[in-house]
């Protein structure tokens, strides 16, 4: 007999049958704490879940999740692919009350390696209490698939959704947290640089520190900077808003690791990922209270106001750059590539 | 020097950025002034600081053939391609992917089955060759003398026998002199690129010079250590002089890293090379040596390629590789122009002048 972490994803694990069946039912699924959000949830592996919703806008997000390598520093596809749903609600000020996830397998990846991605999705969900209602897997043959694509689906509610497009001139901005922390961590990580840094992704759960703010008022526009990063969520916030956005770029807290990195790759830690942060805009006279309550949560601490809404040039960004200089700063374009020299 | 505010390891401070700029104005000429650098890097630091809004008025600063990836001629890409399409490993870095050949890039090349990967450095590309030692692997080399010292330690340290280089590296001094020989575009001087000059040295300039006199200051990529060097061209012109001066001694020494250049001497003889959109300069490339000929794959696979398409139409990416256009000139820049569908070479590098305004936003004056 093998020992599971000898063991691989064959066809059969997605054929429906047994064999995943198994699996999931004896290693994975009693790792979901919550399995329900109404009477047919998870364990009743019916067609469908059915989910009871408290009152409220209802919001809802798909996200397909891939990335490489598949365990990084500091999170793993599991965390990342439950993360980036639940923050999507998040910063559309919904509580999540339940998730849908689908998993899709290339023939030969590891037991044990997926074991541990879902056992870290789980983990999330716990420290959240939100409940696993659906799920889903398929496997594709190799070569097929790149080892591993998760897709998860949130349901959320929101007493009033936040949208992007509320940025008004006089708002204060915000964000919760260092910028490009992930997209940095992942550079250093990937295969070929061999890069050693301390740097770590900032994969989080962001509804523990956004509610409270939240509660309190003023926010009227929030994004989390995945892809594109700061950049990508500031022009778009600028552009749907039509409003200019004015940045101070000394005040955007940055880890020293990532500026370092960052002049080492020729790539901006304002234009990679961050997977566990929120940019906001605050009504002026509400956004010292806000800024507090954020940095009252661990997640928030190093919150900080780094520009504001303003009249002129709507829609485009505007950064004054440390040293006295301005300029504007773009929407990315796609994958940063390090540069020759 | 006294009056130069600049002291060590304080490169982004606003008080220091500000006493430059007041020595700028300073300095500032009574005329327009053009002032050239030939660095992706210094490109990249001015418009990522927005240092052009600090400059007094009628001081222009422009990239000229600073981008490596820019410069690499057709030929030479075209080669690669047809070398991966045969069944090498073609083994480069990331931009370079992306530069339009003749027919295909590089990128395009692989999306059709043909193998090729980016690597950081030449050191890599050996490891490629090792990893597969029934595969032919050659590397494109590309770059100044920056990344040339790189290529030239793999050739002299027996790399495998599957290895081989086809070198397109570039030399900065001579297309300087090119820069200067041509039609006259008023340049009032230079700043010398900071990584280059730690390989070459300061001195390296001092033929240029003394053949055109013009200033040609040494300039780190610090945001200060570039208003600094502006400051040293503009104070030359306002006192009459054209040297070579360092602004960068932290890590550039006059006669520049000795062990790299015997490297450079050993793997390489200098040799007439084409430029993309400028054409042949005198002694502006590398050769690899007979000694080393076994690994040089323009030897050991001679391929006909045609020369090509250096320059599609409306494409005004040679002017600004003369520096004698900026990116918005280009009636194409922007539209259709962009870095994810590049027309003309300027617009694919990371470094190159147009890739650099288009996504710092221009050349705005905010």
């Amino acid at each position: 007999m093998s020992r599971l972490s000898d063991e691989r994803v064959t066809a059969l694990h997605g054929a429906g049958g047994e064999l995943m069946g198994k699996f999931l039912a004896e290693r994975i699924l009693p790792k979901f704490r919550l399995r329900a959000a109404g009477p047919i949830g998870l364990d009743e592996l019916d067609d469908g879940a059915v989910v009871e919703l408290p009152p409220g806008q209802v919001v809802v997000t798909t996200d397909s999740h891939v990335v490489k390598p598949f365990l990084f520093p500091g999170g793993d596809i599991g965390k990342l692919a439950v993360c980036g749903t639940v923050n999507d609600l998040a910063v559309m000020g919904a509580r999540p009350v339940a998730l849908t996830l689908g998993l899709i397998l290339e023939e030969g990846f590891p037991l044990a390696l997926l074991e541990r991605v879902l056992l870290s999705a789980a983990a999330v969900l716990s420290e959240l209490g939100v409940p696993l209602v659906a799920g889903d897997t398929k496997v594709m043959g190799r070569g097929e698939l790149d080892g591993i694509a998760i897709n998860t689906t949130g349901i959320g509610v929101a007493e009033r959704a936040i949208s992007d497009a509320g940025l008004r001139a006089g708002d204060a901005i915000l964000v919760t947290g260092t910028v490009g922390d992930h997209g940095m961590a992942l550079l250093a990580a990937r295969e070929g640089f061999h890069l050693q840094t301390e740097l770590r992704s900032d994969v989080a759960p962001l509804w523990p520190l956004l509610a409270p703010a939240l509660a309190c008022g003023g926010i009227t526009a929030m994004k989390d900077p995945t892809r594109g990063g700061l950049a990508a969520a500031l022009n778009e916030m600028a552009r749907k808003g039509s409003v200019g956005i004015e940045i101070q770029e000394e005040a955007i807290p940055l880890r020293a690791e990532s500026r370092a990195l960052s002049d080492l790759l020729g790539i901006s830690p304002l234009e990679v990922a961050c997977e566990g942060r929120a940019v906001l805009a605050v009504a002026a006279d509400q956004s010292e209270a806000v800024l507090a309550l954020l940095r009252g949560h661990p997640l928030g601490r190093e919150a900080q106001f780094i520009g504001r809404g303003i009249p002129t040039y709507p829609g485009r960004v505007i950064l004054d750059t440390g040293i006295g200089g301005r300029r504007f700063l773009e929407m990315p374009l796609g994958d940063p590539v390090p540069r020759i020299c | 020097m006294t009056d130069l505010p600049l002291g060590p390891f304080s490169l982004r401070d606003p008080a220091r950025a500000c006493g430059l700029v007041s020595l700028l104005r300073r300095y500032a000429p009574k005329d327009p002034v053009r002032i050239v650098h030939v660095c992706g890097t210094h490109e990249m630091a001015i418009a990522q600081h927005g240092l052009r809004t600090l400059l007094p008025e009628g001081v222009e600063v422009l990239e000229g053939p600073g981008c490596p990836v820019c410069v690499t001629p057709t030929v030479d890409l075209d080669r690669a391609v047809k070398l991966a399409e045969q069944g090498a490993i073609v083994c480069t870095f990331g931009d370079m992917t992306r530069v339009p050949g003749t027919r295909v890039t590089l990128a395009e090349a692989r999306a059709h089955g043909a193998d090729v990967r980016i690597v950081l450095s030449a050191a890599d590309a050996v490891d490629v060759a090792r990893k597969n030692p029934h595969r032919e692997v050659v590397f494109f080399a590309v770059g100044f003398e920056t990344t040339a010292p790189g290529t030239a330690a793999v050739l002299l340290d027996s790399p495998p026998a599957n290895f081989y280089v086809l070198a397109s590296h570039k030399l900065i001094p001579p297309a300087l002199s090119a820069l200067l020989a041509g039609p006259p575009i008023r340049i009032a001087g230079f700043l010398a690129p900071g990584h280059v000059s730690t390989v070459i040295g300061a001195r390296a300039y001092r033929p240029v010079v003394e053949r055109y006199p013009v200033p040609i200051v040494v300039a780190g990529f610090e945001p200060l250590d570039i208003l600094y060097a502006i400051a040293l061209v503009l104070r030359q012109l306002r006192e009459g002089r054209a040297e070579v001066e360092n602004a960068y001694p932290r890590a550039v020494a006059e006669e520049g890293n000795l062990r790299a250049q015997d490297l450079l001497a050993q793997a390489f003889a200098p040799s007439d090379a084409g430029w993309r959109g400028i054409g042949t300069i005198p002694a502006s490339g590398l050769r690899i040596r007979d000694e080393l000929v076994r690994w040089d794959a323009a030897r050991a696979f001679p391929i006909e390629v045609e020369e090509g398409e250096e320059k599609p139409q409306g494409c005004l990416c040679s002017e600004i590789l003369l520096a004698r256009a900026v990116p918005a000139d280009c009636p194409l820049f922007r539209d259709p122009c962009t870095p994810l569908s590049p027309v003309g070479p300027c617009m694919v590098g990371s470094e190159g002048a147009c890739n650099v305004g288009y996504r710092y936003g221009g050349r705005p004056s905010l």
